[in-house]
This record gives structure tokens, C-alpha cells and sequence, in this order.
């Protein structure tokens, strides 16, 4: 009880003073907003926007959840009230949940936006929501724990934003979402099934448009795997790190 | 009762060695001050303490448990007060209270009955509800203390709890210290200020390059270096003629003249004063008073550490 009390009031916190703030919740949806905005204009209408769909989500997740943790999370470490937390009787386990679960409900929030905005153009009938959610959950979670990651590693914000785009924008465009995978070259390829989000992606590509490159369960279990390994990852580079 | 103990402690950031090996105990109830100039170590053995930095060597007992291996359970009991003003400065006071009781299990209503007690202890009632970071530096300091003791903590790790704030909350924030002691609390504060250390503490130890070079109460710490004993008497008249006379007949005993009809008696040993005062008397030099000027703190610290206290007040201004 003590533990979830403390587990929930980090949430409550970083949820209060950080994802509802008004920059962050307008970044959270204009710039999924601009990108289809972009993409429609682009494409004027002779693709379906449907298509569209699996890459917005996808960037949303991962520019929403890993830019608020990395920065919010090098920003307590610097003014040094992240200290608090760890000299919290919690473990870090708990700690690191807390931390990554606001992200991931950012996340997730960001996914639908562009879901939101689909609805009004295109039929979305066709679309498989149970299998959406569950890759949305799960390309949020590691992306939130790639992001903590990320902000384990560093010292300053601006080094969180340069190393997080380090690994984002490869990610987007290696994960099968823009370019299809098989039609990558060669040697991006093995990369390319390295990366969680060439998974997840996949499984929102089967949900929503009905293409896939993978069986579904798999996917489930390689995200699932990425997932441990990153809470791990973290959890000891923070024990590491953070407890000189 | 010894609450805290540490053994040949030891921290090294690579190759400096911030903290070597050391050791000492404090006794439940007392305020255990560590009185060292910047850089000391003070900072890393408190941090080792509380659970913020591994040790590279040594034993700590906090409470009979292990603070290395079980520091989850220890963190429960301890209070700490960093050197910076670390709560969110976006959150109101009253926010930051109560968040920082919700990290120790305490449920709404208690949290934010303390939240509000201490607030009020404080002086801090009207500022409640503004954020954190429109305080002013003795507001945060006083802010900060308070975040550290919401939890009602049976050890407090201060550390430099006056360092950089004005007088007046200066002196609060002292007699706040003593208060807590007054409650039952052990404490173990940092400072370089000698005259703080020298006011609230009980036992001291001079902590200089990562080693502790004397420890002892005030007055342990004033025996312990060699030193003369020093009389000022103040007369009717000045001496000036009778120096001489006076240092033949004392051997042991230096005069030195001072202004205003006074002089000083300086010996090596203590020495009685009324074969003095009679030959003074004698020639009709009346003596009015007769009191021991004991050395400072700080001429121990001085004589200890080398250590100039002018340097520790350079150091101070640098931070
Ligand atoms: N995280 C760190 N990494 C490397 N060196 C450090 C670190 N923290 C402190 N030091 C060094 O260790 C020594 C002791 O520092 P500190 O414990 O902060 O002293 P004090 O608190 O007495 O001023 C200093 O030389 C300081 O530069
Ligand atoms: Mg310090």
C-alpha cells in the first residue's frame, strides 16, 4: 500500500506538471496534426490516407513518449530533485515504472490523435482495434523505456534531444512504415529486425491496412523481449549512474 | 546509545580519492557536526550515508541494519536536507510537502495535516500555495528542511543547512536545529562555519582532504592542542614600569601591555593569581577584574588543520 501510494503520486505528479502542460500537450498534437496535414496535401488524395495511418500513430508514440522522458527526466537529474525519488524507500523497479507509465499513457493518448482526425476523411470500419491497442501499448512502452534510456545516458537536455533523434528518425524509416521492408537494401535489413518498432509497426500495418510481414504472435513475443531487456537496461545503468 | 555507525569508510571518483577511510559514531539524541572547508569530503560521506552513492569501502550501520545492503529499510527512518534547494519549482509549497510524503507511503489526509503543520512552524503559511521557485532563498532553505522532515525521520542529515542564506533565517533555521534535537532526534549536520558548528553541536569532527583530523566536543577539542593560559587583568593604572619587576618575580609568566590599564598574563601552566594581585596591591595598583581569555574554536581548528579560517570564508563566498 505504501508503495502504491508513492508509485501513484510520481505518476500523478509527472502527469500534473509535465504532460498536461500546455506546450506539450499542443506539441503532443500538432505535430502529428501538421505531419498528415503534410502527408494529405502531398499525396493530394490519390492514396488512401488509411495508409497513412500505422506511420502517424507510430510517430506520435515515439516523438511523444521518448522526447517527455528524455527532457523531463535530465531536467530533474540537473535541478537535482530526481534525487528525492531515490532516496525514496521505493525500489527502482517501482521508481522506473512510475516514471515511464506517465510517458506511456502520453503516448498512447498521442497514437489516437491522428486516428481521431482519419475518422472525419476516411472509413475506418475495416480496422482491427484490438490488435491497434496492443501495438500501440507495446510500441509505447519501449519506446518510453528507450527514452529513459536515453535520459540515463546523459547529462543535458539538449544532449537527450541529439541522442534520442539518434535513434528516431533511423527507426522510422527502417521500420518497415515508409519504405517496406523488403524493399529496403540489403544490408539495412538485419537493422532493420533489430528494432522494436519494425515490430510494432507491423502489427499496426496488419490492424489497419491488412499487410503484414510477420506472424502476429511473434511480434507480440520479439516486443515483449525488447521490453524486458530495456527495463533491465535501465534499471542497472541507473543503479550504475545515478548512485555514484 | 550509538545509532550511527561508520567504519573506515572510503569514495573515489576515479582516481581522487574524495573520502579515506574513515570513521566515527554518533550517539542517539546528539548533533554530530562535520566541520571542513569546501571539498572536504563532507558532501560524499553524507551521500554514501543516505544511499545516494556507493561506498568504495567500508561498513555502515544505521539503526542496527546495514545502510549499505538493506539502505531501502534504512531510508525510512532518515530525514535528508541536501546542500541545494531541490524540491519542483513549478509546485506550490504545499504541493511539494505533500508529494514528498506521498514517496514515504503517507496517506492524503495525514500528508497534507503535516503538509500544513509545518508550514506553520516555519513561517510559511502564507506562502502555501505559491510555486516553489518564487520563494526567496531563505523561504526555499526553510522549504527544503521542512521537505526533509515530513516524514517525522528519527535521523536528520543536514548538510550546510545555513550555507548562502540571510541572517535572520540564519538563526531560525539554528534554533530549529536544536529544537529537533530537543525532540529526540539525532543529527548529522555539515558546515564550514566554525561558530555554527561550535554553537550547536555536541561532538565535532574536522573533516580536511577526506580524513578526519580531530574529533571531540567543543571542549575535548579545546584540550586537545597545547596552549597557554592567558589572564587580562584590568588595573587602576597602567604597569608599564613594573613589567619588569613583575616578570622577575613570576618567572613563569610573560607580561604583555595592553591599552586602557590592562595587561595580559601569559603562562604555560596554571598559575595562582594572588601573589600577583598582592604585589600589585602592594604598590597601590588596585585590580578590578581578572578573567581567562580561552582560545577560539577556531585557533584550535587553525592549529589543527592548518587551515586558515579566512580560507574557509574564500571558499564559502567562490559557492
Ligand atoms: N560526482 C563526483 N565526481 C567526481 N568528483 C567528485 C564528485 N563529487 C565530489 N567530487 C570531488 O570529491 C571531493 C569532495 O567533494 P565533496 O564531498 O562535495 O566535499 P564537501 O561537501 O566537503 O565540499 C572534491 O574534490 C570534489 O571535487
Ligand atoms: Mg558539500
Amino acid at each position: 500500500m505504501e508503495t502504491f501510494i508513492a508509485f501513484w503520486n510520481i505518476l500523478m505528479k509527472d502527469i500534473k506538471n509535465y504532460y498536461l502542460k500546455p506546450p506539450n500537450i499542443s506539441w503532443g498534437i500538432i505535430f502529428p496534426l501538421s505531419w498528415t496535414l503534410m502527408q494529405i496535401i502531398r499525396l493530394s488524395g490519390d492514396i488512401q490516407i488509411v495508409e497513412l495511418l500505422p506511420g502517424l500513430m507510430a510517430m506520435s508514440i515515439l516523438f511523444g513518449t521518448t522526447s517527455m522522458l528524455a527532457v523531463t527526466i535530465t531536467f530533474e537529474k540537473r535541478s537535482k530533485s530526481f534525487d528525492r525519488l531515490l532516496l525514496a524507500p521505493i525500489s527502482i523497479s517501482i521508481l522506473v515504472l512510475a516514471k515511464i507509465l506517465g510517458a506511456i499513457l502520453f503516448g498512447i493518448v498521442n497514437a489516437f490523435v491522428p486516428v481521431i482526425f482519419a475518422a472525419f476523411l476516411v472509413d475506418l470500419s475495416g480496422v482491427n482495434w484490438s490488435i491497434t491497442i496492443i501495438g500501440v501499448v507495446l510500441i509505447a512502452i519501449t519506446s518510453a523505456l528507450l527514452g529513459l534510456l536515453v535520459a540515463v545516458s546523459v547529462r543535458e537536455v539538449f544532449e537527450a534531444q541529439t541522442l534520442s533523434n539518434f535513434f528516431r528518425f533511423p527507426m522510422l524509416f527502417l521500420c518497415g512504415l515508409f519504405i517496406p521492408i523488403d524493399k529496403l537494401p540489403a544490408i539495412l535489413k538485419p537493422i532493420s529486425f533489430c528494432l522494436p518498432l519494425t515490430y510494432g509497426a507491423d502489427m499496426l500495418n496488419r490492424a489497419i491496412i491488412h499487410r503484414s510481414s510477420f506472424n502476429i504472435l511473434l511480434s507480440c513475443a520479439v516486443m515483449l523481449l525488447f521490453i524486458i531487456v530495456f527495463f533491465y537496461l535501465c534499471k542497472r545503468n541507473i543503479e550504475k549512474k545515478w548512485i555514484l | 546509545m550509538e545509532i550511527v555507525k561508520i567504519a573506515n569508510l572510503k569514495k573515489a571518483y576515479g582516481d581522487l580519492q574524495a573520502v579515506k577511510g574513515i570513521s566515527f559514531s554518533i550517539k542517539q539524541g546528539e548533533i554530530f557536526g562535520l566541520l571542513g572547508p569546501n571539498g572536504a569530503g563532507k558532501t560524499s560521506t553524507i551521500n554514501m550515508l543516505i544511499g545516494l552513492s556507493r561506498p568504495s569501502g567500508g561498513s555502515i550501520v544505521i539503526d542496527g541494519m546495514d545502510a549499505i545492503k538493506e539502505i531501502k529499510m534504512t531510508q525510512r527512518i532518515i530525514g535528508v536536507i541536501p546542500d541545494e534547494n531541490n524540491l519542483y519549482g513549478e509546485m506550490s509549497g504545499f504541493d511539494n510537502l505533500c508529494f514528498c510524503a506521498s514517496l514515504y507511503g503517507i496517506g492524503k489526509k495525514e500528508r497534507e495535516k503535516r503538509a500544513m503543520e509545518l508550514l506553520k512552524q516555519f513561517g510559511l503559511t502564507d506562502a502555501a500555495n505559491r510555486p516553489f521557485r518564487t520563494y526567496s532563498k531563505g523561504m526555499k532553505r526553510k522549504l527544503t528542511i521542512a521537505a526533509g522532515l515530513i516524514h517525522d525521520p528519527k535521523i536528520l542529515f543536514l548538510d550546510e543547512p545555513t550555507t548562502g542564506i540571510d541572517v535572520e533565517s540564519t538563526r531560525q533555521i539554528r534554533n530549529l536545529i536544536l529544537s529537533l534535537k530537543e525532540q529526540g532526534r539525532t543529527i548529522l549536520m555539515t558546515t564550514h562555519y566554525i561558530e555554527e558548528a561550535e554553537r550547536i553541536c555536541d561532538r565535532i569532527a574536522f573533516i580536511v582532504k577526506g580524513e578526519i583530523v580531530r574529533m571531540g566536543t567543543v571542549t575535548e577539542l579545546m584540550e586537545s592542542v597545547e596552549h597557554e593560559y592567558r589572564i587580562k587583568l584590568q588595573l587602576d593604572s597602567s604597569i608599564i614600569e613594573l613589567k619588569e619587576e613583575l616578570e622577575n618575580n613570576f618567572p613563569s609568566c610573560k607580561i604583555e601591555v595592553l591599552e586602557q590599564n590592562s595587561c595580559l598574563l601569559i603562562s604555560e601552566e596554571r598559575m595562582p593569581l594572588s601573589p600577583i594581585l598582592q604585589l600589585l596591591d602592594g604598590k597601590g595598583i588596585s585590580v578590578y577584574e581578572a578573567k581567562e581569555i580561552k582560545p577560539s574554536l577556531e585557533d584550535v581548528f587553525v592549529k589543527i588543520t592548518g587551515i586558515h579560517v579566512s580560507n574557509l570564508e574564500k571558499e564559502k563566498v567562490m559557492k
